[in-house]
């Protein structure tokens, strides 16, 4: 018997949603020890399933019709008692953002044994020790130090090891994963999935794994099922959907995956456009009349070059300084020492009148398109104010402004319209050409597809390729992503703890890595194999 | 943004209310032949008694329905431009504290704090007694006393937005510190602004009303608080004289926190506290 089958289900959203339903008439079941991905990009409707099976859905949404037979017991049905009961004890989920769902005032010990005082189990110092004993299961060092921490105290991996502590500790049958690793790096994320398998073949429970990720499907997936505006587009065992997809859109998911396939070199550039010079930048925090100060070296002596029609990638986990470095080379933020020279002048020694005139020569396109168009201004207004301020007369700003609308793929008309009627990919490209309306001599581009879904950043990613074609652009590209980097860069620099650790062509870096470092990285990319296989 | 605000019940009885108050005040001297400071008829004359007077007469035999409709037009003009005045001083004060920080916001978050320690009531009894009571010191005195709460809000609103995404896009665009703080910081500051003067309006009401009261108000103009504190003496014997000054307060108050509450339940969709899917 099935640990888990759904049947026929429809949830309903409010009148006003852009569809009728969340999710339309799906079926799908379970088996004991087993790993089923639903994979598919946001809006499918694959986290409304999750949240309809603990109960936990949003006001307005409704289970409208179907069944979810649990141990016999149709869990959409149950009356609120019964499935406050059976969540935890026989269902657990972990969550995406292992932040938000911890309580930040309370220690991981305690937490972990409320989730035995919320069932009524066990004593006190039953409790305590179990605590203890699920700390160590799920790997994280020094149980007795950890116990006593807040959540705050923990890295990001950590945090989601607490939480699957927690979801272990009354060992359900079904475990629901609801993208838990999209927020990690790819090192904890391999470490985590290899957690979840761990505990899969120890407890034997099922295992429900949403995610977006085809990489992350390849590295642990039994079966799979994709979805798609609320409907299940194909399902079958992973090694076919994979290999062999039956269904148009989850070949064009397949085929959108930067699968490291590595692009034909191209001869290095001689002229630079961007040197950096041992830069270093260090961040102070804390400090009062009894606690020394705490010091971040987020960039330490790094050097590099970018080179003129060169696209440079910058890899690192968070915490590397990548970001800083892109932030401290348009001089969003000064550097506390070297130098950032973009075509001879050195920015970083700038005052900051002189710096306001040279602004335009380094752009940026940034990681959140939803935080990087003001909400109040048109589009218009975003591409034409610098422009205009770097003394371009308006109506030419206005006509370039069109033509670049027009370029990025979105449309002249997109010019008079404001930022809140765009989705997340078209807004990339407006930020896109708001970097090019100023003609710059360099693009940095912030974890520019990182929060955009993997057909969407395909098609930004195309974009950026054709642009540099078209305008000869240099662009220094920051990702954490190496799949990403390998499609679209010329050579790759690779950062960690605020160090440059190696740079090299792509074809160097990706086939063979000098550092321990790097091999880490490579062989922490979900589904590299598998990637491989299909490379080959 | 209007659909959802008039789709709040509380808000449009508030609209309604105001607006009734506010053409009350407007059409003050067509609805009555005679000024409220006219002797009409015997002092004491309790109300629905005599067709024309529907409301009485005060302890002088004048009219106080009269009276009513030109207190509403002290009550909200004081309240309107005393609140202009708070959001001309908090507005930039706050915004530039936020924006720049360091020294700038040291100095004008002291200077803010100097008000605030300074108990609101006390003040504006001082600030009116050393001036002459009129209705332009009334007003300056109330505006004087609310712009810290102002300078507050907004700081704090400059300074999220400040660190948002599209500022330093506007950095790079080479666009200069008092041009970000205009066109990209100060507008997405508005909608607590707005929900946070019509409230304002609401307290100002209340304040001159309170000085009048204490007879600090403008001698020369009739007002609700200045009513109630004639007719405190005699209001065993004629209670219509200080009760319907005060339901005209309290409807007004009410009006203007209802339509600032919907407001900001129309500008702040995300924190409405009706659950939205």
């Amino acid at each position: 018997m099935s640990a888990l089958s759904i049947e026929h289900l429809s949830i309903g959203l409010p009148k006003g949603a852009d569809r009728a339903f969340a999710v339309e008439d799906i079926s799908f079941a379970i088996e004991k020890g087993e790993i089923l991905c639903v994979v598919g990009e946001s809006g499918s409707g694959k986290s409304m399933t999750a949240n309809a099976l603990m109960g936990l859905l949003p006001p307005g949404v409704t289970v409208k019709s179907g069944r979810a037979m649990f141990e016999a017991r149709d869990i959409l049905r149950l009356p609120e008692a019964e499935k406050q009961a059976l969540r935890g004890e026989r269902i657990a989920m972990i969550f995406q953002e292992p932040m938000t769902a911890l309580n930040p005032l309370m220690r991981i010990g305690e937490q972990i044994a409320e989730v035995f005082a919320a069932h009524d189990r066990f004593s006190q110092q039953e409790r305590r020790d179990k605590a203890l004993n699920l700390i160590r299961e799920v790997g994280l060092p020094d149980p007795e130090k950890i116990i006593r921490a807040y959540p705050f105290q923990l890295s990001g991996g950590q945090r989601q090891r607490a939480m699957i502590a927690m979801a272990l500790a009354l060992e359900p049958k079904l475990l629901i994963a609801d993208e838990p690793t999209t927020a990690l790096d790819v090192t904890t994320q391999a470490q985590i999935l290899k957690l979840i398998l761990d505990l899969r073949e120890r407890h034997g429970m099922a295992v429900m794994f949403i995610t977006h990720d085809f990489g992350v499907v390849a590295e642990i997936a039994d079966q799979v099922i994709v979805m798609r505006e609320g409907r299940v587009v194909e399902r079958g065992s992973a090694a076919s959907v994979l290999t062999d997809p039956q269904h148009d859109y989850t070949r064009r998911l397949l085929d959108a995956i930067p699968t490291g396939k590595l692009p034909p070199a191209r001869a290095p550039r001689d002229v630079p456009a961007l040197e950096i010079k041992g830069l270093r930048k260090v961040y102070r925090t804390g400090g009062g009349f009894f606690r020394p100060v705490r010091e971040v070296r987020a960039v330490d002596d790094v050097s590099l070059t970018v080179g003129r029609g060169e696209v440079l990638g910058l890899v690192g986990e968070s915490g590397s300084g990548k970001s800083t470095l892109g932030r401290t080379a348009v001089r969003l933020v000064t550097p506390d020492g070297g130098q950032v020279l973009v075509g001879g002048t050195d920015l970083a020694a700038l005052s900051e009148e002189e710096l306001r005139r040279q602004r335009h020569k380094v752009q940026m396109v940034f990681q959140d398109p939803y935080a990087s168009l003001n909400p109040r201004q048109r589009i218009m207004g975003a591409l034409t104010d610098g422009p205009i301020t770097k003394g371009v007369p308006k109506a030419q700003a206005q006509a370039r402004a069109k033509e670049l609308l027009e370029i990025v793929g979105l449309g002249a008309d997109a010019a008079s319209r404001f930022p809140h009627e765009f989705s997340g990919g078209q807004r990339q490209r407006i930020g896109i050409a708001r970097a090019l309306a100023m003609d710059p001599e360099l693009i940095i581009a912030d974890e520019a597809v990182s929060a955009l879904d993997v057909s969407i950043q395909a098609q930004v990613l195309d974009l950026l390729r054709d642009l540099r074609e078209r305008f000869d652009l240099s662009i220094l590209f920051i990702t954490h992503d190496l799949r990403v980097a390998a499609q679209l860069c010329d050579r790759i620099a690779v950062m960690q703890k605020g160090k440059l650790v190696e740079i090299g062509t792509v074809h160097d870096i990706f086939l063979n890595p000098q550092q321990d470092y790097t091999r880490q990285l490579l062989a922490a990319v979900p589904g590299a194999d598998w990637a491989k296989a299909g490379a080959a | 943004m209007w659909k959802r605000f008039s789709s709040n019940i509380g808000a449009m009885i508030g609209v309604v209310l105001l607006l009734a108050v506010i053409l009350i005040a407007i059409f003050a001297p067509l609805l009555f032949s005679h000024t409220p400071w006219q002797m009409v008829q015997r002092p004491f004359l309790t109300p629905f008694t005599m067709d024309g007077l529907p409301l009485g007469t005060d302890t002088l035999g004048r009219d106080v329905a009269s009276q009513l409709a030109y207190g509403a037009r002290v009550s909200l003009l004081v309240g309107l431009v005393s609140t202009l005045v708070a959001l001309l001083i908090g507005v930039p004060l706050g915004a530039l504290a936020g924006f720049y920080g360091n020294w700038v916001d040291e100095g004008a978050m002291r200077f803010t704090e100097f008000f605030q320690t300074i108990p609101n009531f006390a003040l504006a009894i001082v600030l009116v007694a050393i001036f002459e009571p009129t209705l332009i010191s009334i007003t300056i005195a109330i505006a004087i006393v609310s712009w810290p709460p102002v300078a507050r809000l907004v700081r704090a609103e400059v300074m999220s937005v400040r660190k948002r995404e599209f500022v330093d896009a506007a950095r790079l665009a080479g666009l200069s510190r008092p041009r970000i703080l205009m066109t990209q910081v100060l507008p997405n500051t508005v909608s607590p602004i707005i929900v946070m003067a019509s409230l304002m309006v609401a307290t100002a009401i209340l304040l001159e009303s309170s000085l009048s009261f204490l007879g600090l108000g403008d001698p020369n103009a009739m007002s609700w608080g200045y009513m109630i504190g004639a007719a405190r003496t005699v209001i065993r014997s004629a209670w219509w004289l200080s009760f319907f000054p005060g339901i005209a307060i309290v409807l007004t108050v009410l009006a203007l926190n209802l339509i600032g509450e919907g407001l900001n339940d129309a500008l702040n969709p995300h924190l409405s506290r009706k659950g939205k899917a």
